[in-house]
Formats: structure tokens, C-alpha cells, sequence
């Protein structure tokens, strides 16, 4: 009796993780046709510099994009367009079997930038600037750079053009998130060098393998970021 | 002759005097209403009820800028006279409708006038809006005073073109054009309540006709043409005609299947993309059965006026040269087989046949273009939460290539549309293209 119970329990509990985690259509990939004919099959994108891979990224990260993107704080008439009639729970479905993806990663392009500028872009990324009261990439992201679950998003796999656009718009405004803006008031202190140099040393490390967003962030976020559970 | 000269200018004078009295009246005529003068009591099934005809009425699909604060106004209604910007509806007492009483909130649904008696633009649909009751304006007032949360945001200016920005030239609108409804006189109770209550919502509250009645050179509704199509202004949508066979008549749709069209954007015969989702996400799921039938009996009782229903022909026509065909065709394999069958039959609940269906045929092909260019989800609604979506096109096919295949569905399985050229395409793809740097 009591191992029957256990088990019913174990079932139910499953049932509802299942129930949670793919939504209720055991079609939902063919319902996202949409999605994947430019992001790629099951949403790894193949080789386009302004369409970011968006298979394996945390929940939470995909599901405020897509909320940005729906609710005008992110400008791409092509998303906005698509997403407009969709409901918050929908997409939230939707992240979720994004992230859920685990595919390999490619090896990184080989770089275009010079020693100087990938040492600059390095320092950034890993140690920031004290002076200039920059703290480092890794502080949010995670120290090998793969994001931090739920909603802090990995900054590898990534091609140094889409790097440098997405910190570009930060910077003038374009690309913005729940406020406080974190990521807007970090790019706002960088110069276009520093954008460069970080995209270029960014794009070209390889994978770790087996690499998942962390659980938790090395330490307390040095910003308060409205797009993310603190 | 001197005597009948005379007369002739008397006359003259006579007229300009009246015409330049009525437009006068027109524009300064009328007071401003005062809130302490009325007091006003909400009770909470009022505001319910309030909450349910604001959605109705989509009163944020243009009062709420994307992802803003609900009601507080300052979304653009582009229009070819120049730009609108939606009011603040807010409760807030300095910028918003706080100090209106509920006479002057009627007063601008029914005769189009701000609380001070100001013109309002017709951009604010009141020449539909005037049908709605006293009754029904209150209990919409009465939610979005007792509701709806204060935001404080000054109201945006319009910025119209010459000579539209003068309170003379809406004035004359108005006198050729508006007139409030008498609500008495349409009052008689006939058999048939339930299109009664569809006309009702069909005409004043949900404004079908704003954007499917065909409009003069003034964007005034043209007299005989309700409902019968126009193109959206600015935005390269086609709202088709709900009178036409081959467009979006539903004269021959079973009643069930229209309430149910209207409640979830989806149904056999056909999916709600581009603006229309967008009302059936924000509005018209949100319909009782009651009203979703009562609309439903309006539009079916609407007469047709032109256009044949589809019948499959049984002849096949030339999409072009024979080269441009074969790539149509083998497009057609790679890209829409797969979601829309071999022979373009669509799978029911998922993905529309494309044999027969009016928005691939129609004489208007903008929406067929929108749609395989921009793609879109049909909205995601209470029955139907995970809707499919049709990828865009508009990056991974060229131009040759784009209409080799639509011009390959439009001849296929008993198609039979006119070929389409490159021409017909260019200019949707440079409106998308001018879309995408903004």
C-alpha cells in the first residue's frame, strides 16, 4: 500500500513537471514553424550573423526577449509582427522548449580581431575595469561565460556581429529590457572599442563541452536588473 | 438686371451667413461639462459589465501603447491625414478622464466632443460609437474611473497635415459627414433580438466598419459601400469585404462556425492573421456565446453584393512559362507541403487548405502577400492557447522564386486566380523593408 501510494505520488509529481515543462500540445514543435524557419532546425541557427541561436538559452532569458520583443522594448518589425497576438502564458511555453534543446555547438569562427584587441576584449570579459567601475562579464553571466539560470543568458556560441549589434543597441537605446535596465546602463559605459574587443574574444571561444547555464551566480549581481529574480 | 444682381448677392450673403453660423455652432457651440454637477454612483456589476464592453469595444487596442501602462493613451493612429494619438483614459484627474462626469464621457462617444466641447478626430471611431447606449457608456465609464489605475501622461498633440489640423476643416467633416444616432428611433423590438443585439455590436461597439467599410478621398464612410473592403490605411493590410462572396462574406457559413470564428480566429474555412488576430487576441474572444451568436446572426444576414463562392475548376490555367511553373511547384514541395498537404488541403485544427481559400485568391492579393512575407500566429485565445504560426518568407525567398510559387497554388487542385508578377510583389517587400529600419 505504502509503495503504491509512493509511486502514485512519484507519477503525479511527474505529471506534472511534464505538464509544466512542454506545455500541453505534443505538437508544439510543428506549432513553431514560424520560429525555427529563420532561428533553424529546432532553433540552432545556421550561420546568420543577425539570428542568434536560440536552442539551449534559459527560460527566463527567451521569455523576456520575447515579451521585449511583443511589447515594444526590443525593435525587429519581423518579431513583433509574429508575436502580437500571443499570450504571455504561450510564450512562456515557448522559452521553455527552446531552453529545453541540448545540441552540440559548432567550433567558433577563427577571429578577425588582432592580439591587442582580443587581450582588451578578455580583460573586459573576465576581470572588467575597476577604474571605470566596469565589472566584469563573468560577475553575471557566470564564470565560464554560459549564462546563469533562470534568466541571465550564456554570451558564447554567439558570431562577434550579433555580439557587437545587441551591445551596440544597448548603448543608443534600441535594445531594452524590464526596468532597472541593467544591460542598458552597463553598455552605455562602454566605448564602441570596448564592444568591438569584447564581441571579437566572445566569439571566439569555443564551448565548454557538456557547458549548462549555471544554477546560481558567482556572487551578489553588481546591478539591479528588472528582467531578473535578485 | 441691376434689381436681379442685387437679389443674387443678397442671397449669396444670406448663405455664407448660414453656413459660416452652423460651422460656428459646430466648433465653439458647445459648453464644457462640469463633474461636480453630476454626481455618479458605480455599482460593482456595473463595472464588471464595464470591464466586458471596454473589451469589446477594444478600447485599448488603441488607448494602451504596446507593453505601457493600460489606458493611459499616446499610441499612433497613423491615418493619411497625418498622425492621431490616442487620449489618456485613465483616472487620473490632471491628464486623464479623471474630471469628466459621466454626461461628458458619453457626450464624446456620442456626438465625438471633448469634455470642453472641443471636435474630437473621427480617428476615435464615435461616428460608430454613437449608437452606443447611455446605459452601456456608463458602465464603461464607471470601469475605467473605478478600475482602471491612475497614470499620470499629458496627452501627445496630433500632428496632421494642412489643411486637416483646423478645427474649420473638422467642422465641415462633421457637418457632411457625422451625425449622432438616434438611439429611439432604432429601438423597435422586431422578431429577431438577436440581430438586433448583432448590429448593435457589429455597427457601434466592436466598429467592424472602421476598418471594412470602403472610405471616400476624406475617410468618410462611402454611402452604399458599408462593409464592403478597404485597404488599412498605411499599413499594407487588406480588411476584405464582409458583403463579398470571394472575400469574407459569411453568408453561407453555418451560424456556429462564425461565433466560433470570432471567439478563437480559427475555424475550417479560415484563420484570423496580421490585424484581425490581433482583434480576436485583444477583443472578440473575449465574446459571451450570447454576443458571439448575435454578431454571428448580423454578418450572416449582411446581403452580398458581389463575388461568386469557389468551385473548383476544372480546367487548368497557365501560372506563367512553363520553366517559372516547375519552380513554383518544386518551391511548393520543400516549403508548404509538409504543414499544407500535397495538394494544398491543409490539415483541420492546424493548417488552412489553400484549395479554395479566399485569401489566397482574392482579387486583393496584399494579405496573401502579408502572409507569406510576414507569416503570423493566429491569436492565442482561451480554446485554442498554442496557436500554429506560418514561418515569413520574406528572407529566405527571392522575389522570382516568391511568386513562381504563389502563382503555383493559385493554379493548382482547382485554383484558378490570375498569374501575379514581380510588380504586384515589389511593393509589399519595400514596405516590409522600410518596416524593418524603423
Amino acid at each position: 500500500m505504502m509503495r503504491y501510494s509512493r509511486f502514485l505520488t512519484a507519477a503525479a509529481a511527474t505529471l506534472s513537471l511534464l505538464s509544466l515543462s512542454s506545455g500541453k500540445a505534443a505538437d508544439l514543435p510543428d506549432r513553431l514553424a514560424a520560429c525555427t524557419a529563420c532561428h533553424g532546425k529546432e532553433g540552432r541557427t545556421i550561420n546568420a550573423e543577425y539570428l542568434p541561436r536560440i536552442a539551449g538559452k534559459p527560460a527566463g532569458y527567451l521569455y523576456n526577449q520575447l515579451l521585449n520583443f511583443r511589447d515594444g522594448r526590443r525593435t525587429n518589425a519581423a518579431m513583433s509582427h509574429l508575436l502580437q497576438p500571443l499570450s504571455d502564458a504561450y510564450l512562456r511555453d515557448i522559452a521553455a522548449y527552446f531552453s529545453t534543446l541540448d545540441l552540440p555547438y559548432p567550433p567558433p569562427a577563427a577571429p578577425k580581431a588582432g592580439a591587442d584587441e582580443l587581450r582588451h576584449g578578455e580583460t573586459l570579459v573576465l576581470r572588467g575595469d575597476a577604474a571605470r567601475k566596469l565589472p566584469a562579464c563573468a560577475q553575471c553571466h557566470g564564470t565560464p561565460l554560459t549564462g546563469v539560470a533562470p534568466a541571465i543568458p550564456g554570451l558564447l556560441g554567439l558570431p562577434a556581429a550579433y555580439m557587437s549589434a545587441q551591445l551596440g543597441a544597448w548603448r543608443a537605446g534600441q535594445r531594452r529590457a524590464q526596468a532597472p535596465d541593467c544591460m542598458g546602463e552597463m553598455a552605455k559605459s562602454l566605448t564602441q572599442t570596448d564592444i568591438n574587443a569584447v564581441a571579437a574574444w566572445l566569439a571566439a571561444q569555443p564551448m565548454p563541452p557538456g557547458s549548462k547555464p549555471m544554477a546560481a551566480a558567482p556572487g551578489p549581481l553588481p546591478l539591479k536588473c528588472g528582467g531578473v529574480p535578485q | 438686371m441691376k434689381r436681379w444682381l442685387a437679389v443674387l448677392l443678397g442671397l449669396a450673403v444670406f448663405a455664407i451667413a448660414g453656413v459660416s453660423f452652423t460651422l460656428m455652432r459646430e466648433m465653439y457651440g458647445h459648453a464644457l461639462i462640469d463633474r461636480k454637477s453630476a454626481p455618479f454612483e458605480a455599482t460593482s456589476a456595473q463595472i464588471d459589465r464595464g470591464e466586458y464592453l471596454a473589451r469589446i469595444g477594444n478600447c485599448a487596442g488603441c488607448h494602451t501603447v504596446r507593453g505601457g501602462d493600460a489606458f493611459a493613451g499616446g499610441r499612433v493612429v497613423d491615418t493619411p491625414f497625418g498622425a492621431v494619438y490616442a487620449g489618456n483614459l485613465t483616472p487620473d484627474r490632471a491628464t486623464g478622464i479623471g474630471d469628466w462626469s459621466a454626461g461628458a464621457f458619453y457626450r464624446a462617444l456620442h456626438d465625438g466632443r471633448s469634455r470642453d466641447g472641443r471636435m474630437l478626430y473621427p480617428a476615435f471611431p464615435y461616428p460608430n460609437f454613437t449608437q452606443i447606449t447611455r446605459e452601456d457608456s456608463d458602465a464603461i465609464y464607471a470601469y475605467l474611473i473605478h478600475r482602471v489605475k491612475p497614470v499620470h501622461r499629458i496627452n501627445t498633440a496630433h500632428t496632421l497635415k494642412f489643411p486637416y489640423d483646423s478645427s474649420l476643416a473638422l467642422a465641415t467633416w462633421r457637418l457632411l459627414y457625422f451625425k449622432p444616432a438616434d438611439q429611439k428611433s432604432d429601438d423597435k423590438q422586431s422578431a429577431d433580438t438577436a440581430w438586433h443585439r448583432g448590429a448593435y455590436l457589429v455597427q457601434g461597439l466592436a466598429h467592424c466598419g472602421a476598418c471594412h467599410s470602403t472610405r471616400n478621398a476624406l475617410g468618410a464612410p462611402l454611402a452604399g459601400h458599408a462593409y464592403d473592403g478597404a485597404m488599412m490605411p498605411l499599413n499594407d493590410w487588406y480588411a476584405p469585404s464582409l458583403t463579398a462572396r470571394d472575400e469574407a462574406s459569411v453568408a453561407d457559413w453555418p451560424l456556429e462556425d462564425i461565433a466560433r470564428w470570432l471567439q478563437t480566429g480559427t475555424s475550417l474555412r479560415g484563420t484570423a492573421f496580421g490585424p484581425m488576430a490581433e482583434i480576436v487576441f485583444q477583443s472578440t474572444q473575449y465574446l459571451s456565446d450570447d454576443d458571439a451568436r448575435a454578431m454571428a446572426t448580423y454578418l450572416k444576414a449582411l446581403p452580398v453584393t458581389r463575388g461568386v463562392a469557389f468551385k473548383p475548376s476544372p480546367k487548368t490555367v497557365s501560372s506563367g512559362r512553363a520553366a517559372a511553373a516547375d519552380r513554383g511547384s518544386e518551391l511548393y514541395k520543400e516549403h508548404c507541403a509538409s504543414c499544407h498537404g500535397d495538394a494544398g488541403e491543409g490539415k483541420a485544427g492546424a493548417w488552412p487548405a489553400l484549395v479554395g481559400n479566399r485569401t489566397v485568391l482574392m482579387g486583393n492579393t496584399a494579405n496573401l502577400f502579408r502572409v507569406v512575407l510576414s507569416g503570423g500566429f493566429a491569436p492565442a485565445t482561451a480554446s485554442n492557447p498554442q496557436p500554429y504560426g506560418m514561418p515569413p518568407f520574406y528572407h529566405l525567398l527571392k522575389d522570382d522564386d516568391l511568386v513562381a510559387l504563389l502563382n503555383h497554388v493559385r493554379s493548382s487542385w482547382g485554383n484558378a486566380a490570375p498569374a501575379l508578377t514581380t510588380l504586384d510583389l515589389l511593393h509589399y517587400r519595400d514596405g516590409l523593408r522600410t518596416a524593418a529600419t524603423h
